[in-house]
């Protein structure tokens, strides 16, 4: 079960990644084995991970033969990124209360065949559970209602 | 007797009311995480982690604990009753279990599976008292190059058990220990691949990586096709064995405890390797080898016993050198780092009431278990009919919050949703995520130790083969690669894991 196609993306993947850390760390100090610079080891290691994802691209090409994807979640995989990102740009403005029932929203409309009115009360839901969990049981200090929303 | 003073303290501090309550929750958020497909022991704990964070170190060590055993058990009851291993290494046990289930005998099995278990706990935990004190010792002897070695031991033995390519388990090992020099370096105080942003500079955090990994990609995989989960119960009546189960079940209880225990310190997928192996010797002892995948109830027996003395051990490596051996064992690292405490030789003699606490709570966990599995067994099945288009929204609503409140940094809730695409579509490439968590909790401490080490030498990259112990560690790590690349092992270890699929 060694798709090559999925191989070939994985070293792409890998290689992708390696250069990254490569180039960014020779623009550090990179310094001799006795005084290591703060660029030696990540260099020494994107350069790893380069040679890695070449082989695993190289293996696959050698190998030949494709293999299915199967599908992707492209609408879940925005929606949960979406929410995410709006929970930790707003958690602090909004306050607790309106930043969660929005992500939490979001991420219920992720699921197959979500609807609108039984993803917002999941929302209300698991706001309300949060709330129970994280500020009165644990005693989270953040406020219900942030600053963005006091005028 | 030094052990029975050790327990004596671990008992005591294990039992105060606080702890016991923990150690009971625990399980039972465990239980019903091993229930529940789709939510996995690795997410769990990560989510939890940051609720641990006021506790007291030994209430919340004892707490996660008990959801990576509790977990253990819950993925046997499902594998039985429905077919449906919520945890990998109870695949092995749905074979055998799932038959008796079907022929009326789920009880007997179910029972089978907590006793060993309960028995299999037992004797791990004493292996883990036992063996802590002089492993620990032997370590204070470790210097930095020896200290470099081992970690490499730990990062490439994992990949030995990881299944899949060997050169994506390297490569996945790799991105994550650079994934892990993210923030200050700790020599020069330079900033490293943070961007210019102040955030970064604390590094990328494990918690999120953990979550991002564990609990979003899986949200996604699980969000490719349809989860219907047909849950179609019998009753189960009569839990209790017979004379000739008891008869039949000992023996393989005993060597399933036996194997389990030995290998749970391997890395990797110690307990996962531990069930398959029980099982297969199970069947090659067997005067009766024909029944076994019909329903022989030593199938049940020798692989639950395994898997459980494999998850009491795998913590030999963590309390006695700070090496954690599988993605759970990171976590619970990162809840000692937490905690303010690192984990190493120094921990059983620096903070004694919490290795012996945490130790003494496993066994008190396990008794637990059986209280909370045997008669409730109704409940947990029920929790299988929760729709899954509930769980992965509580799932991010737990891990954003959560997450956000142990540094109150909205990176790492971005972080979660990076590492959630990233380790979806690394999944979706073929790529396990485990040996990336594992890279990225043990870089740190690697670069630091090869660091030291060459300041020791005056740079001469042959103190890693001149010392005695350090060249045995290293032996140790290309013996392993050598098994990993072999191609006989190789089939093997694919059929083995191929079976859990």
């Amino acid at each position: 079960m060694h798709g090559a196609r999925k191989d070939l993306l994985a070293g792409a993947v890998f290689v992708g990644f390696g250069l990254a850390f490569a180039i960014t760390s020779s623009t550090y100090e990179v310094g001799s084995a006795l005084r290591m610079g703060p660029g030696y080891f990540p260099l020494v290691l994107g350069s790893l991970l380069v040679v890695l994802g070449i082989a695993i691209a190289v293996k696959a090409f050698v190998a030949g033969e494709g293999d299915d994807l199967g599908p992707v979640p492209w609408k879940a995989a925005v929606l949960l990124v979406a929410a995410l990102l709006f929970f930790g740009y707003t958690v602090r403005g909004l306050g607790l209360i309106p930043s969660m029932l929005v992500t939490v929203f979001l991420t219920a409309m992720a699921g197959r065949n979500a609807r609108v009115i039984p993803a917002a009360l999941v929302a209300a839901s698991l706001t309300a559970l949060s709330i129970l969990i994280f500020v009165i049981a644990l005693q989270l200090r953040l406020p219900y209602v942030g600053p963005w929303l006091q005028g | 007797m030094d052990i029975l003073q050790n327990l004596g303290l671990g008992f005591e501090t294990a039992f105060t009311p606080i702890n016991l309550l923990f150690a009971f929750i625990g399980v039972a958020l465990g239980t019903a995480v091993g229930v529940l497909p789709g939510i996995g022991p690795t997410a769990t704990i990560a989510m939890l982690l940051p609720i641990t964070f006021g506790f007291e170190p030994v209430t919340s060590l004892i707490m996660l604990a008990g959801i990576y055993y509790g977990a253990q058990y819950g993925g046997s009851t499902t594998a039985i009753l429905i077919n449906l291993p919520g945890e990998s290494s109870a695949a092995v046990t749905a074979l055998d279990g799932h038959q008796m289930a079907k022929q009326g005998r789920a009880g007997p099995a179910l029972a089978t599976a907590a006793l060993g278990s309960f028995f299999a706990g037992t004797v791990g935990t004493l292996a883990l008292a036992l063996f802590a004190v002089p492993i620990s010792q032997a370590a204070l002897l470790f210097g930095a190059p020896e200290y470099f070695s081992l970690v490499v031991l730990g990062l490439i033995a994992s990949i030995a058990l990881a299944r899949g390519s060997v050169l994506k388990a390297l490569a996945m090992i790799v991105l994550g220990l650079l994934l892990g020099t993210v923030g200050q370096d700790l020599g020069s105080g330079t900033p490293r691949f943070t961007f210019g942003f102040r955030e970064l500079y604390q590094g990328l955090d494990f918690v999120a990586l953990a979550v991002g990994l564990f609990g979003v990609a899986e949200i996604l995989r699980n969000l490719e096709g349809d989860i219907t989960r047909s849950v179609m119960v019998q009753k189960v009546k009569n839990l209790w064995l017979t004379k000739d189960d008891f008869r039949r079940i000992r023996g393989p209880v005993l060597r399933g405890t036996g194997l389990g225990t030995v290998l749970g310190v391997l890395p990797g997928a110690g307990h996962v390797l531990a069930s398959f192996v029980s099982y297969s010797v199970e069947k090659r002892v067997s005067k009766r080898p024909q029944e076994f995948g019909t329903g022989a109830i030593e199938g049940v027996a020798g692989p639950e016993s395994a898997n459980n003395a494999a998850a009491q051990t795998q913590f030999v490596p963590l309390l006695t050198l700070g090496l954690p051996v599988s993605p759970i064992m990171a976590l619970l690292l990162g809840a000692f780092i937490i905690q303010g405490i690192v984990p190493g030789p120094n921990v059983i003699n620096d903070e004694p009431e919490l290795v012996w606490g945490l130790i003494a709570s496993m066994w008190i966990g396990n008794f637990f278990l059986v209280l909370l599995n045997l008669p409730l067994i109704g409940l947990w099945v029920k929790m299988l009919t929760i729709p899954y288009r509930f769980l992965f929204p509580a799932i991010i609503a737990f891990a954003s919050i959560g997450t956000f409140s142990i540094n109150r940094n909205p990176y790492d809730v971005y972080a979660i949703a990076f590492f959630g695409i990233l380790g979806y579509i690394l999944i979706k490439l073929g790529n396990e995520p485990a040996p990336l968590l594992l890279g990225f909790v043990l870089g740190p401490l690697l670069e630091t130790y090869l660091r030291r080490a060459l300041i020791i030498s005056d740079g001469d990259p042959t103190v890693f083969v001149t010392r005695p112990i350090s060249l045995v560690l290293l032996l140790l790590a290309a013996g392993a690669f050598a098994i990993a690349v072999l191609p006989t092992v190789r089939r093997k270890r694919d059929v083995v894991f191929e079976e859990e699929d």
